[in-house]
């Protein structure tokens, strides 16, 4: 009885770890924060990216409509590959397009615009990153899609493609 | 010359104690970064990591500080952007309480065991 009550612990305790370490090998290494929790949009103050005046949040965001937040800068190699569709997405009216130039050079930011087309309505500066901090993001290039109660409702880390314009274009409708 | 003294007094006791609070804010930097994980560099704290990530959040720490925030304000701020999983000593909660009980829960079975078989030999 003893001996089979010993057997019993054992195998469980070697099960409990298999389906661990089994569990663990199927996820992946890199941890990314979660991109489905609705959050509140952070209350900032940032510098225009054309006149150099100080917007709030508040101002950005007054509009009773879907904005989606781009992350970019003119070093970033992804967000040269993302910004066709970013164009694409800026036709749609049903949504405003707002940059978030990041750690950039100002000339070589508005050389990219210029080369590549503006798709933004509004860009603001984030000199020291700790703008891109507030909303969370920890790369270039990240997009967040704020609802009209002013909530990060979805981001997406790295370039967007065809099928997140297509996953955008079906939240925003 | 009275008057001079003291004003050399006041102003170096003034100094003194700048310079003391700025050592309180920089060693509580020093205490939080190192309590950050860089989600760049993964595994390495925000202290030890040059990365971009590591930087704009060591500028954020250091102006939470300067605006009030007291530790775990600045914690809790972090969990709320990145999640849990960027503070190196994770909270009690739903997610995290195997983690917590589990070694304690074998630590008493163990006891229970050796107490079991010590009473048994007796």
């Amino acid at each position: 009885m003893k001996n089979k009550f010993i057997l019993f612990t054992v195998i469980v305790a070697i099960s409990f770890c298999f389906i661990i370490f089994y569990k663990g090998l199927n996820n992946s290494n890199t941890y990314t924060p979660k991109i489905t929790d609705k959050k509140n949009i952070p209350i900032f103050e940032a510098k225009d990216f054309n006149s150099n005046a100080y917007l709030n949040s508040e101002k950005i965001f007054e509009e009773d409509i879907f904005y989606i937040i781009n992350i970019w800068a003119s070093w970033c190699v992804p967000c040269r590959t993302e910004h066709p569709l970013l164009m694409k997405l800026s036709k749609n009216q049903s949504v405003k397009l707002v940059g978030l130039n990041y750690k950039d050079n100002l000339n070589n930011a508005k050389d990219f615009i210029n080369e590549f087309g503006n798709p933004y309505s509004q860009i603001i500066i984030d000199n020291d990153g700790t703008l891109s901090v507030e909303f969370g993001a920890y790369g270039v290039p990240e997009t967040f899609i704020i609802d009209k109660n002013k909530k990060i409702i979805r981001k997406f880390v790295g370039p967007i493609n065809e099928e997140i314009v297509e996953k955008i274009e079906s939240i925003i409708k | 010359m009275k008057i001079l003294k003291i004003f050399i007094i006041i102003f170096l006791s003034i100094g003194f104690s700048q310079s003391k609070s700025d050592e309180k804010s920089d060693e509580l930097k020093s205490k939080i970064l190192k309590n950050i994980r860089c989600l760049i560099c993964q595994g390495q704290s925000v202290y030890d990591s040059e990365s971009d990530f590591a930087s704009s959040i060591k500028l954020t720490v250091e102006k939470k500080i300067n605006e009030g925030s007291n530790e775990e304000q600045i914690y809790e701020f972090l969990r709320e952007k990145y999640g849990d999983w960027i503070i190196f000593d994770p909270k009690l909660n739903k997610n995290t309480y195997i983690l917590w009980l589990l070694p304690l829960l074998l630590f008493l079975f163990g006891g229970a065991i050796i107490f079991k078989r010590l009473n048994s030999k007796k």
